[in-house]
């Protein structure tokens, strides 16, 4: 079975985060990156699914260079090659120019599957996978936590909103949307990290494909949320803080 | 005819999708601003009485898309029936409840018509006629305004909590029949009936005082902080999604749109930075306490009271403060 999965980078998850001087994008001089987590567990659903059945594992990633690292991470985890579209500015991007790219990267390679986390930490669309397979003109299934394969056509478990589930069976090709939690993440091994040194990335840029369609949408401005509702904060000393609070839920919340 | 057109959404049993009402309150809000006329769309099978009920609301129509290819849900038919609808019915915005089931199919029905679906809209502003649609970047951290280019419908999904559903008036809609033409061939999936996993020991809704531990706890032999403070205070021990996912507390205790929704007297969120989809699932509660290191963390927008500082130095801290104030 040939998988492509598609990984973005983001920030890290506890990065504090500014907005840059146009006001369009935060300042990303002093962050560091990972893996969209998400697309970590895509990336891990498509190594497990190839050692139960065989086949090759293909990373893909649309990103700015920096976003090597984060792909040579998935390939010392066991992907098998990758392809880097590269674009230093995503968010010049809409969701229908970026599944676009991503899809006619997909293209040249006909796979079998092709996994996407369920959405980005940075702009949570949750979309990009459900445009790709309609690009591509395949079946879809989103927010999936456990895959089944089965000769030709895939049994997959959907999760639903209120923890209600559901299984659904969809014909290969077919495009999956992974849901964090569906598995457990494996490290990179040392002779991992070596072999990924030896391993193909395929450099590609948006001038390797036909234009992409016209933007749809446009950020205008990124900001900090206003906050609507003004909470009492406390802060400094635990033991004071904590002593201010029980106060609190003692005679205004009344439940101590 | 221009139009704002809103999909709304049923669950099982023809019971409607609570988020249907607010998808609807914006779209009466948009049309009010922006001088057009606001229809709904059911999609199903048998809507007779829904429609009935969608038209006693204050808007123009209420479309009922019908077919038994659209009784049980599939991305495949459901794209079909909406592409159809707006094609005939040319509507200027086309909005949706941003539902787990609009995730799978909205996007594609947008792409259809070489647009994009802005997801997840938290509200929306009109300036001369023209949209500004606010969205949350980052798990709720930033803001970001966004608007829709170039000619055709836009789309557009909305958040639950955004609008409110009882600002929605009385009114007489006309029910309009719309009959897609779907062949079963088109549909590529074979969906089987949903199911609940074994029944829920924990049943958090009846919890008077919920004590919820997030990603802030840092690792598994940490939990017993937080629930050394739900002991105390007399709670049930709730966490958010990536302490489930990590398999350090059973799912049954997770709290959000995939868990539980819950509306105690007091939640307490202990380590949880506050993404949009842990919110929906507490929002409601009658009070709510965030206890967290990042002052930006967006759980204090929506707490009644904050501590800032560190959960392994506040909590063993609360836990005193608790017993002492208790006499245990």
């Amino acid at each position: 079975m040939k998988i492509i999965v598609a990984i973005k980078q983001v920030p890290t998850r506890d990065s504090q985060l500014r907005v840059d001087g146009a006001g369009k994008w935060i300042q990303e001089a002093d962050l560091t990156f990972e893996i969209n987590e998400p697309d970590a567990y895509a990336l891990e659903e498509a190594l497990q699914l190839k050692e139960k059945h065989g086949g090759e594992v293909i990373a893909l990633c649309l990103g700015p260079g920096r976003a090597a690292q984060t792909i040579r991470e998935a390939l010392a985890k066991g992907a098998d090659r990758a392809i880097h579209i590269e674009e230093e500015h995503l968010t010049g991007l809409d969701t229908l120019s970026i599944a676009s790219l991503l899809s006619a990267a997909v293209k040249t390679e006909n796979p079998d599957l092709i996994l996407t986390g369920l959405q980005s930490d940075d702009f949570g669309y949750g979309q990009t996978g459900v445009v790709m397979a309609e690009i591509l003109g395949i079946p879809h299934a989103t927010i999936i936590m456990q895959v089944e394969s089965i000769d030709g056509s895939i049994r997959v478990k959907r999760e639903l909103e209120d923890g209600w589930f559901q299984y659904m069976t969809i014909p290969a090709p077919a495009l999956l949307t992974i849901q964090s939690g569906i598995n457990k993440l494996r490290y990179a091994t040392l002779m991992g990290i070596k072999k990924a040194k030896t391993k193909e990335i395929k450099h590609l840029t948006k001038s390797d494909f036909a234009a992409a369609p016209a933007a749809a949408s446009t950020l205008d401005k990124v900001y900090m949320p206003q906050r609507t509702k003004q909470a009492v904060i406390f802060q400094g000393d635990p033991k004071v803080t904590a002593a201010q609070l029980v106060e609190k839920l003692k005679f205004e919340v009344r439940v101590i | 005819m221009s139009s704002v057109l809103v999909v709304m959404e049923l669950q099982g049993g023809g019971k409607w999708h609570r988020m249907s009402w607010e998808a609807l309150a914006c779209g009466v809000e948009l049309g009010k601003q922006l001088g057009l006329p606001v229809e709904a769309a059911i999609v199903g099978n048998g809507l007779a009485d829904l429609a009935a009920e969608a038209a006693t609301k204050n808007i123009a129509r209420v479309y009922k898309v019908e077919h038994t290819l659209l009784e049980t849900y599939t991305a495949d038919a459901f794209t079909s029936a909406v592409e159809q609808l707006v094609k005939q019915t040319s509507p200027a915005i086309v909005l949706f409840p941003h539902t787990y089931q609009v995730r799978d199919f909205a996007p594609k029905v947008a792409t259809r018509f070489g647009r994009v679906l802005v997801s997840d809209v938290v509200s929306v502003r009109v300036a001369s006629g023209a949209i500004t649609y606010v969205r949350q970047l980052f798990q709720g951290k930033m803001s970001a305004d966004f608007h829709v280019t170039g000619s055709g419908p836009s789309f557009a999904s909305i958040q639950a909590g955004a609008f409110r559903a009882d600002s929605l008036t009385d009114g007489s809609a006309t029910v309009v029949d719309f009959a897609p033409v779907l062949e079963p061939s088109a549909i590529r999936v074979k969906v089987e009936a949903p199911f609940r996993e074994s029944s829920r020991a924990v049943d958090l809704t009846a919890a008077e005082i919920i004590v919820s531990v997030g990603r802030g706890i840092k690792e598994k032999d940490n939990i017993h902080i937080v629930e050394e403070l739900a002991r105390v205070m007399g709670g049930e021990l709730a966490a958010s999604r990536p302490i489930c996912d990590a398999g350090w507390l059973p799912m049954e205790r997770q709290v959000g749109s995939s868990g539980q929704t819950v509306s105690p007297k007091v939640y307490m969120a202990i380590g949880i930075s506050g993404a949009i989809q842990h919110l929906v699932g507490m929002k409601g509660s009658k009070a709510i306490v965030a206890i967290n290191k990042d002052e930006n963390a967006p759980i204090f927008e929506v707490a009644d009271y904050g501590i800032i500082g560190d959960l392994f130095e506040v909590i063993p801290a609360l836990v005193a403060e608790v017993k002492k104030a208790k006499g245990i």
